[in-house]
């Protein structure tokens, strides 16, 4: 099933000539209304209108997630602030978040590509959404809840958490499709067994998950344990939130990108320059038709490659394959994003702290578990047990309040962090994922 | 009289114990009182040791986090009912024990116990008032 046939099937070239269409117009609007493009453009001594193709596009600038922290937090804007509707933010190193906003049209067009996602997915009018995406300055929540409103389905906004009544509510409201992150669906599956429901004998159908890596495997073991279709999408708040790609049931092989919308490039991190289709490096977009905070080639950080071989589904978007890593150490723990960094500056804040730490990324029993190993220098150490167990919490907490993640402190003794070449190694992740 | 305690940071690895212990033998270090406070990912080691000042530096050379803490050294009359008429009088006067753990040996006729207290200072006031002794160091160290 297809959403918008008329855009979803367009002829590449068609296609293609609309991206011009929108990316120049683009141009003029941010160099006309963002001081910050304005001055980035007339640094690389570029105006709009020497963009006369798309193989132009890598003559202008980059835009940094830093660029966003700067401008903190409407100086991106290209509308006047009275003209955004709603405001969503995401998870910052420095624990200032990263602000985005939409304007009504914005807002129109996110529940479009969220009705495209949830229809090549396989969820139509008639259907019982679960949405168990965190509702909030998250922008997983509204997001798919608006584009499931849009095809008309029956959505339960019981965003995420409390699993008990998750699966109370899988049961008795007749929940024909679910969206969550792939660990919590597993998660659910076990909380589901212990209460004596197996998932497979529910209605439930179809699953969009998203918000964190996951494997082929795991979409395997989903599918059989809950007895359903398991789709894969890809979103980053920056470029628009959920539905900046998505997988069609027919294929479930890579993501396709609503080009019309969005023109991916995939680049060498390193030298910065284009690569071809198939090739594998770092995914960049330029929000062509977003109207309160465009971006010019947004550096996502997500290493992936581009499949151009026409889908089976009939849409002609190039696909994405699934993310494979990251060309910066942030790290997603159950859908948030977690940079070292950002847990550097606590422990750095805290007197006594000597910044010698160790991330240890787990998946315990389908659930990622973060702890926080924290060597305990004499400026820190007690010989009372309470005192030492206060600081773990209160760290914990700290974690929790900026990064928004529940992670363990523990507490280690001096130089038992690996170092490899005088260097700590930061971070270990555990988690098998291919 | 204050004594000083030694602490040792240690984690809930088998073995550490050993090594700590092992360290201060074979550098003639004799261990007086000691005890572990755990909990399910570290302990802290305390200890009264002959030499305190040469184990502290010792240990901190080896690695280890240490800490002195002073704590004081009570004579418990070794009978029914010793240790709670010394808790009563420190009761009485709000005087808040943090940890108190037992010495191997005996002072004469008496148990001897490390206290360790939040305010060491008040403590000892509130004791000596009451007639309980308290060891001092040089002694505790070479019981
Ligand atoms: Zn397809």
């Amino acid at each position: 099933m297809i959403w918008n046939e008329e855009f979803e099937t367009l002829p590449r070239e068609a296609l293609e000539a609309l991206q011009l269409k929108r990316l120049q117009n683009l141009l003029e609007r941010v160099y006309a209304n963002v001081p910050f493009y304005r001055h980035a453009f007339d640094k690389k001594g570029i105006k709009p209108e020497d963009i006369k193709s798309l193989k132009d596009l890598h003559k202008l600038p980059f835009t940094y997630k830093q660029d966003m922290r700067d401008n903190y937090p409407y100086g991106l804007f290209a509308v006047p602030r009275e003209q955004v509707v709603r405001i969503h933010a995401s998870s910052g190193t420095t624990g200032k978040p990263t602000v985005v906003g939409y304007t009504r049209r914005d807002v129109a067009t996110w529940a479009e590509l969220m009705a495209r996602t949830f229809t090549a997915a396989g969820v139509k009018k008639g259907d019982v959404l679960q949405n168990a995406y965190g509702y909030g300055l998250f922008t997983g929540g509204l997001g798919a809840h608006y584009g499931a409103e849009l095809i008309g389905a029956s959505v339960i906004p019981i965003s995420g958490g409390n699993s008990a009544k998750q699966v109370m509510i899988l049961k008795d409201f007749g929940t024909t499709a679910i969206s969550c992150t792939p660990s919590y669906a597993l998660n659910l599956y076990e909380v589901a067994l212990e209460e004596g429901i197996n998932l497979k004998d529910l209605p439930v159908r179809v699953g969009v998950f998203g918000a964190e890596p996951w494997t082929n495997a795991m979409r395997k073991e989903i599918e059989e344990k809950w007895g359903i279709d398991a789709i894969d999408i890809y979103g980053l708040s920056e470029v628009m939130g959920p539905g900046v790609s998505f997988e069609c049931v027919e294929a479930k092989n890579g993501m396709h990108i609503n080009e019309d919308h969005f023109i991916a490039e995939i680049i060498d991190p390193e030298t910065e320059e284009p690569l071809e289709y198939g090739q594998v490096g770092e995914l960049v977009f330029t929000t062509i038709t977003k109207e309160a905070i465009p971006l010019i080639r947004y550096r996502t950080r997500d290493i992936t490659r581009l499949i151009k071989e026409p889908c089976k589904c009939g849409r002609t978007f190039v696909r994405m394959e699934k993310v494979t890593g990251r060309s910066d150490d942030m790290l997603i723990i159950r859908g948030v994003n977690v940079f070292p960094s950002q847990i550097e500056s606590i422990l750095v804040e805290r007197k006594g702290v000597q910044p010698h730490y160790q991330l240890v990324v787990d998946r315990v029993g389908n659930l990622d578990t973060l702890e926080v190993q924290v060597e305990v220098g004499e400026d820190l150490f007690s010989d009372e047990i309470k005192v030492l167990q206060n600081i773990e919490k209160s760290i914990e907490k700290d974690i929790k309040d900026i990064i928004g993640v529940s992670a363990k402190v523990k507490l280690v003794e001096p130089k038992t962090i690996q170092r490899s070449e005088g260097k700590a190694k930061r971070v270990i992740d555990k988690r098998v994922l291919k | 009289m204050k004594i000083l305690q030694i602490s040792v940071f240690i984690e809930n690895q088998s073995g550490r114990l050993y090594e700590v212990t092992n360290l201060l033998g074979e550098n003639n270090i004799n261990i007086r009182a000691l005890s572990l406070a755990d909990t399910s990912d570290f302990g802290i080691l305390r200890l009264i040791v002959n030499d305190p000042q040469k184990a502290h530096t010792l240990l901190k050379e080896n690695g280890f986090t240490v800490g002195r803490t002073e704590v004081i050294a009570v004579e418990v009359p070794d009978k029914p009912g010793g240790l709670a008429s010394v808790l009563k009088v420190l009761n009485e006067n709000n005087i808040n024990v943090e940890y108190m753990y037992a010495f191997v040996e005996m002072s004469g006729d008496c148990a001897v116990m490390i206290f360790r207290f939040d305010e060491t200072d008040k403590a000892l006031e509130v004791l000596s008032k009451n007639n309980i002794v308290t060891i001092e160091g040089a002694k505790i160290y070479g019981i």
